[in-house]
C-alpha cells in the first residue's frame, strides 16, 4: 500500500508540475490551429495529434488540465465543507435546524438549478475574462453540490448525538462548535472523504456540461471536462486511441486522489 | 373431467400459443426489419397532425408523408407539378387562383374528394385565430377570402390582395377532410397515420385509396409502412444508421458524413450545395447597449467589407466541412438555379485589402492590435449558440482569422433561447453567428428580413424608417419585386438587392453547406436532391431491396 | 404517533409548494423565457408573433402564475405544455412508467453491484481487492455519462444498466467507506479475540453504525437515479420523463417544468422520509 501511496503522489505532483508550466512546455498555443493537419495522428509535431480544427491535443490536454486541476477540488473542497457543516449541525442540533436545513437539502436536490446558471450567466458581460467564468462556475458547482452528502451526514451526526463519547465529552464541560469540530466532525470522516473524492471528477465533467449553457471556459480556451466532450464523436477507439488521453490521465489522476485521501489501511 | 384430460388440452393451447410466438416473434424484435417497411427518426416529437399548424421538423415530415397537396413542387427539378389539381390558372392580377380538380380520389377511410374539402381547407387557413407559418403568406391584404365553384370538379380562390408565387405556395397546403368524422386522420397522401406512441414512434402506413400510379399502372406507394422512431440524439441515429437499423438520415451533418463514409460509403450522398446558409452579423440598432465607438464600427460598411476580406472561407470549407460546403456569396446560394444572381463570386480573401480598408477608415496597428481613430484597440464578442459545433468551430476559425490582423475576439456560446433574446429583444450583443434554412426558393418569403421595418431585419429590426440609403433602395426594390407577376422582372429587382446585400454586406455569408444525406443501400429508387426532404421526397416511388422482387399490387 | 405523520406530511407538501415557486420565479427570470424560437421564421405574419407573445404574457407575473397554477392543479388539470401542446397530465401519465422503469432498475442494479463490491471489499479486507474495486468505481467516475449512453447505443445494451454504472461508483464509494469506519471500531478488537463469528460482527456491529447512513444514502440515490436518467434517455431515446425535462428546460416551458419539478420534489422528500423512518426503526436510540 506505501509503494501505490507513493506512485500516485508522484503522478499527481507530476500532473501540477507539468500543468502549470504549460506554458513552457507545451509545443503550441491552445488556439493555434494548424488547418493543414486537421485530425491528425499522433507525430513528432504533435504528440497526441490534432483536433479537428487541428489545435495541438497535447498542449490543450496541458492548458486544459491546468484550469481542471486547480479550480474543481478547490470546488469540491467547498461542497464537501459546505455539507460538513450543515450535514453535520443539522444532525448534531437536531429539532428544527434539522428538519429545516433536510428541507434545504432535499429542495437543492430537486431544483432545476439550470435556470440559475444561465441567468448568473446572462448577467455576467459578454466579454467577461474566461478565468472569471470559470472561477463562477466551479463557485456555483460547489456551492449546489453539498446536498447529498448533507443528507447523509446529518445521519452521521444524528447517531453521534448519543455516543458515549459525546456525553463524556460533553459532561467534562465541553460545548458547542468545539465538541463539534473535534468529537462530531473527525468521525464524519469518511462521508467527507468519499463526497470529498466524488466531487473532483464529477465537477470536471459537469463543467463541460455547463459549456452549452455559456458557463464554464470560453473557445478557444481547453478544459479537461471539454476535452472529454470529444469523446461523444469517437467511434473506434482503436483507430483514434490517442483521444482517450484526457480520460486516461482523469482515472490516473481519480485513482491517485483517492490513494492519498485514504489514509487508513486495510488490517488483516 | 379428469386431470389427464385438462393437462393434456393445456398442453394442446400451450403448444399453439408458443408456435404463435414464435411466428410472430422475429416482427417482434427490434432490430429485424420488416420487408416493406422503411425505418427513420424524428429529432423530436411532433407537436400536431394538423397539417396546417405544423411548426418543426417532425410535424413536417408527417406532413409531408400524408398530406394530399393540390400542387406539389417536384423537389428534383424545382418545377410546380399537378397533384390532386389536373390544372390551375391565375387571373386578377394574381388575386384569383382556379383549380381544375382530379376526379375519382376518395380519402384514405373511404370519403370522396370533392371541391368542398378545397373550400374547406382554405376556410381553415384564413381563420384569424389560426397563426402559421403556411397560413401567413396568404394573407397580404385584409379582407375575406372567396371561393366559387363555377363547375364540377373546378375551384376558383379569390385572395384579397395579389399573392406572388400563388401557385407554388399551395406545395404546403395540405387538402384537410370537410365530411370525413377522422377529421384530419383522414388523408390524401400515400400515407397515413396508424399508431403512434408518444415519444417513441410514430407509425405510417400505405394508404390504400392513394391515387397515383406508376407507369406500369400500379398503384403506388410501394412501401407498406414506415416506421418514424423518434431520436432526438444525432450520434445514436448515425450508429443505428452504421447498424442498418435505420435505412435513412435525411438531412446530414459533415461531421458524420466522413464517420459514417469509413462504414457504410456507398450510402452516402452529397447532392452538391445547399439552400441553408451560416452568417454572422453585426449589431447596428441605435438604441443597443453598446458602446457608441463599437456601434459606430458595426455601421461603417468598410469595416464589415474588411473583416468579410479577412475571413478565410476556404479553409472553413475545408477543415470543418471537409469540402462539404463552398464559400457563401449571398443570401441565395447556386443552387436555387431560377433567383441567383449569377454575377455575384464570392468573397474574396485578401488580408491585404482588409487593411487598407480599415486604414482608410482610420484604424492603425498599435503594439500588435488594430485601434480605431480615437485609440480604442478594436475588440468584440462573436455570439452563437452551442448546440451546433460546426458554428462554434466557425467561429474559432474567426477568431484566429481576425487576430491576424490584431482583433481580438471573444466567443460567447449560449443556449439558444438566451441568443434569441439577444437578439430580438435586448438586442445585447455585439456580432453574432447564426444560420438560415431556407425551405422556400421564392424570396417574397423573406420579405420579413429584408424590409427595414420587418421583424427579422436582424442587425436593426423594426425601423421606423430606413436608416441607410441602401436600406431604403432595398425597401423598394423588395416592394417592387412583390407587385409583379413578371418573372424576369422580379429577378431583375432581386439580383439588384442581392448585389447590394454583396457590396454593402450587412450579413456577412460564410459558408453554403451541401445537402448531405445517407440513404442505405437496400433502398431502391432513391435520389437525393438539394431541397428538403431531401431523401424521401419521392416517397411514393421508394422500394426495400428485400421486398422489392416479390411485390405485385 | 397520528401527528407526528401530519406534522410530516405538512412538511413535505409545504417544501414541494416553495421548490414550485422558486422553480417559478427562476424560470421567469432566466433569459429567454419570453422569446419564442418560431419568431426568427420570416413567414410568420407580425400577427402571428402577437399571438406568439401573447402566449408568454401570462407566465411574466410568476406570483400569479402560480397561484393559478396550485388553483388548476387542485382540480386536476396540470396546465397544458408550451412546447409539445399537450396536457402536461396526460405527458406525465404516458411517460412515467418509462422513467420509473429505467431509472428504478437501473437504480436496483448500482445498489446490488456497489453493496456487493463494498460489502466484500471490507470483509475480505485484501488490498488487491480493494485497489481492484477503487480503480473500477474511478474510471467510471471518469466517463461522461454520454459517452456511457453512446456506448450502451452501440453494443445494444439496455438502458437500466447505463443508469446503474453512473450512480455505481458514488453509491460505492460512500458504502465503502462507510463499512470500513465500521470495521475500524477499537471494540472489535475485543470482539475478534473472543472469536465472535465474522457474520455477528458484521450485522451486530458493523451495520448498526453505517446503517442510518446507508439509509440516507439510499434516499438519496433516488435523486441520483433520476439525474442520470436525463441523459439516458436524451441519448438511448427512451420516451420518459427525464427527456421532456431536458426538452422542457431548453424551451423554458414553464407549466411542465413547474409539475416536474414539484414531482420529483416531492418524490425526493418522501424516500428521504422513507430512509428516515428505516433508520429509526433500525435503531431507536438513535433519536
Amino acid at each position: 500500500m506505501r509503494t501505490a501511496r507513493k506512485i500516485a503522489m508522484v503522478v499527481i505532483a507530476a500532473t501540477l508540475l507539468v500543468c502549470l508550466n504549460a506554458g513552457f512546455l507545451a509545443p503550441a498555443h491552445y488556439a493555434a490551429e494548424f488547418r493543414e493537419a486537421p485530425n491528425a495522428a499522433p507525430s513528432r509535431a504533435h504528440w497526441l495529434g490534432t483536433d479537428a480544427l487541428g489545435r495541438d491535443l497535447f498542449s490543450r490536454l496541458l492548458y486544459g488540465t491546468r484550469i481542471s486541476l486547480l479550480l474543481a477540488p478547490a470546488a469540491a473542497l467547498l461542497s464537501t465543507l459546505l455539507a460538513g457543516f450543515i450535514g453535520g449541525a443539522a444532525g448534531y442540533l437536531g429539532g428544527i435546524w434539522e428538519r429545516l436545513a433536510m428541507a434545504a437539502a432535499d429542495l437543492v436536490l430537486s431544483l432545476p438549478w439550470l435556470f440559475l446558471l444561465i441567468t448568473v450567466r446572462a448577467l455576467l458581460p459578454l466579454d467577461v475574462s474566461p478565468l472569471i467564468s470559470l472561477a463562477v462556475t466551479f463557485a456555483l458547482l460547489g456551492g449546489l453540490g453539498w446536498a447529498a452528502g448533507a443528507r447523509v451526514l446529518c445521519a452521521g451526526a444524528r447517531g453521534l448525538r448519543n455516543a458515549d463519547f459525546v456525553l463524556q465529552a460533553r459532561i467534562s464541560g465541553m460545548h458547542g462548535l468545539r465538541l463539534f469540530a473535534v468529537h462530531v466532525l473527525p468521525n464524519l470522516k469518511p462521508v467527507l472523504c468519499a463526497q470529498f473524492w466524488i466531487s473532483v471528477p464529477v465537477f470536471i465533467l459537469s463543467e463541460a456540461n455547463l459549456g452549452v449553457l455559456g458557463l464554464g471556459v470560453a473557445e478557444p480556451m481547453p478544459s479537461w471536462g471539454g476535452l472529454m466532450r470529444e469523446l461523444e464523436s469517437m467511434w473506434s477507439p482503436l483507430h483514434e486511441w490517442w483521444k482517450l488521453a484526457p480520460l486516461l490521465l482523469l482515472v490516473a489522476v481519480t485513482g491517485s486522489l483517492q490513494l492519498l485521501i485514504s489514509r487508513e489501511e486495510l488490517t488483516a | 373431467m379428469s386431470t389427464k384430460k385438462l393437462s393434456g388440452s393445456w398442453v394442446l393451447a400451450a403448444g399453439r400459443l408458443m408456435l404463435a410466438l414464435l411466428a410472430v416473434l422475429p416482427f417482434a424484435l427490434p432490430g429485424f426489419a420488416q420487408s416493406g417497411e422503411l425505418r427513420f427518426s424524428l429529432h423530436n416529437e411532433p407537436t400536431t397532425f394538423n397539417p396546417l399548424k405544423v411548426e418543426e421538423d417532425a410535424a413536417d415530415t408527417i406532413a409531408y408523408l400524408t398530406g394530399g397537396v393540390l400542387a406539389r413542387v417536384n423537389r428534383q427539378s424545382q418545377a410546380l407539378e399537378p397533384a390532386l389539381a389536373t390544372a390551375w390558372k391565375i387571373t386578377d392580377g394574381g388575386r384569383t387562383i382556379t383549380f381544375t380538380l382530379r376526379r375519382n380520389v376518395y380519402y384514405s377511410d373511404g370519403t370522396p374528394f370533392t371541391a368542398d374539402d378545397v373550400a374547406y381547407t382554405v376556410r381553415q387557413l384564413m381563420d384569424p385565430a389560426l397563426h402559421s407559418r403556411i397560413a401567413d403568406p396568404f394573407r397580404t391584404g385584409s379582407g375575406a377570402v372567396q371561393t366559387k365553384m363555377p363547375a364540377p370538379g373546378r375551384i376558383s380562390i379569390t385572395f384579397p390582395a395579389p399573392i406572388v408565387g400563388l401557385d407554388r405556395l399551395f406545395d404546403q397546403v395540405v387538402i384537410l377532410s370537410a365530411h370525413s368524422p377522422n377529421k384530419e386522420m383522414a388523408v390524401l397522401g400515400p400515407f397515413y397515420v396508424a399508431d403512434h406512441k408518444a415519444g417513441a414512434y410514430v407509425l405510417l402506413r400505405r394508404n390504400p385509396n392513394y391515387w397515383k400510379r406508376d407507369a406500369a399502372g400500379r398503384r403506388l406507394p410501394y412501401l407498406d409502412s414506415i416506421r418514424l422512431d423518434i431520436q432526438p440524439n444525432r450520434d445514436a441515429e448515425a450508429l443505428r444508421l452504421r447498424r442498418g437499423e435505420i435505412h435513412l438520415i435525411n438531412a446530414l451533418d459533415s461531421e458524420y458524413y466522413d464517420r459514417l463514409a469509413a462504414y457504410v460509403p456507398g450510402a452516402l450522398h452529397d447532392a452538391g450545395p445547399g439552400f441553408d446558409t451560416e452568417q454572422m452579423w453585426f449589431n447596428q440598432v441605435p438604441t443597443a447597449p453598446l458602446p457608441a465607438y463599437k456601434l459606430a464600427w458595426f455601421r461603417s460598411t468598410a469595416f464589415r467589407r474588411a473583416i468579410s476580406e479577412a475571413i478565410n472561407r476556404a479553409d472553413m470549407c475545408r477543415v470543418i466541412y471537409h469540402q462539404h460546403a463552398q464559400p457563401a456569396m449571398g443570401p441565395v446560394s447556386p443552387a436555387n438555379h431560377f433567383w441567383f444572381n449569377a454575377g455575384l463570386h464570392a468573397h474574396p480573401y485578401d488580408v491585404q485589402s482588409a487593411l487598407r480598408r480599415l486604414q482608410r477608415e482610420g484604424f492603425h496597428q498599435q503594439a500588435g492590435s488594430l485601434v480605431d481613430r480615437e485609440g480604442h484597440a478594436v475588440e468584440f464578442s462573436i455570439l452563437t449558440n452551442a448546440e451546433k459545433k460546426s458554428r462554434v468551430q466557425m467561429a474559432a476559425m474567426i477568431q484566429q482569422d481576425l487576430a491576424k490582423i490584431g482583433i481580438k475576439i471573444n466567443l460567447v456560446t449560449l443556449d439558444f433561447p438566451s441568443v434569441i433574446e439577444r437578439i430580438t429583444q435586448t438586442f445585447n450583443y455585439e456580432a453574432v453567428l447564426l444560420g438560415l434554412v431556407n425551405v422556400d426558393l421564392d424570396p417574397s418569403a423573406q420579405m420579413n428580413v429584408w424590409l427595414s421595418s420587418g421583424d427579422n431585419h436582424q442587425w436593426n429590426p423594426k425601423q421606423a424608417s430606413p436608416a441607410t440609403a441602401w436600406e431604403a433602395e432595398i425597401d423598394k426594390l423588395m416592394r417592387a419585386q412583390a407587385s409583379t407577376m413578371d418573372a424576369r422582372q422580379r429577378k431583375a429587382y432581386f439580383d439588384r438587392v442581392q448585389q447590394l446585400v454583396w457590396e454593402q454586406e450587412p450579413f456577412i455569408y460564410l459558408v453554403h453547406k451541401n445537402a448531405l444525406s445517407a440513404i442505405s443501400q437496400s433502398v431502391v429508387g432513391a435520389q437525393p436532391v438539394v431541397l428538403r426532404p431531401q431523401t424521401y421526397w419521392n416517397i411514393e416511388t421508394l422500394q426495400l431491396k428485400d421486398a422489392a422482387g416479390g411485390r405485385g399490387h | 404517533m397520528a401527528r407526528k405523520i401530519l406534522q410530516h406530511a405538512l412538511m413535505i407538501v409545504a417544501t414541494a409548494l416553495l421548490g414550485g415557486l422558486l422553480t417559478a420565479a427562476m424560470v421567469r427570470f432566466a433569459p429567454g423565457s419570453s422569446v419564442d424560437e418560431r419568431e426568427l421564421d420570416p413567414r410568420l405574419s407580425s400577427g402571428s408573433r402577437q399571438a406568439l407573445r401573447q402566449a408568454r404574457a401570462a407566465e411574466q407575473n410568476f406570483l400569479r402564475f402560480y397561484v393559478d397554477y396550485l388553483r388548476r392543479a387542485a382540480h386536476g388539470d396540470l396546465g397544458i405544455s408550451r412546447t409539445l401542446n399537450r396536457p402536461v397530465r396526460e405527458l406525465l401519465a404516458e411517460r412515467a412508467p418509462a422513467t420509473l422503469r429505467c431509472a428504478g432498475l437501473g437504480l436496483g442494479i448500482g445498489w446490488a453491484g456497489a453493496l456487493a463490491l463494498a460489502v466484500s471489499a471490507a470483509v475480505l479486507r485484501r488490498t488487491a481487492y480493494d485497489a481492484f474495486a477503487t480503480v473500477l468505481a474511478g474510471a467510471l467516475l471518469c466517463v461522461p455519462a454520454a459517452v456511457l449512453a453512446l456506448l450502451s447505443v452501440f453494443a445494444n445494451g439496455p438502458a437500466p444498466l447505463v443508469v446503474a454504472v453512473i450512480v455505481f461508483p458514488r453509491l460505492y464509494r460512500y458504502s465503502r467507506n462507510l463499512l470500513a469506519a465500521g470495521y475500524r471500531q477499537p471494540h472489535l478488537i475485543t470482539a475478534y479475540a473472543k472469536g465472535v463469528s465474522g457474520a455477528r460482527i458484521f450485522f451486530a456491529h458493523v451495520l448498526p453504525l453505517a446503517g442510518p447512513q446507508l439509509l440516507a444514502l439510499a434516499g438519496v440515490s433516488v435523486s441520483m437515479a433520476f439525474g442520470a436518467a436525463i441523459p439516458v434517455e436524451a441519448v438511448c431515446g427512451i420516451p420518459g420523463i427525464g427527456q421532456l425535462a431536458w426538452q422542457a428546460a431548453l424551451g423554458r416551458d414553464l407549466p411542465l417544468l413547474l409539475t416536474l419539478t414539484v414531482m420529483v420534489a416531492l418524490a425526493t422528500l418522501l424516500a428521504n422520509l422513507a430512509s428516515e423512518a428505516a433508520a429509526q426503526m433500525l435503531s431507536p436510540k438513535a433519536r
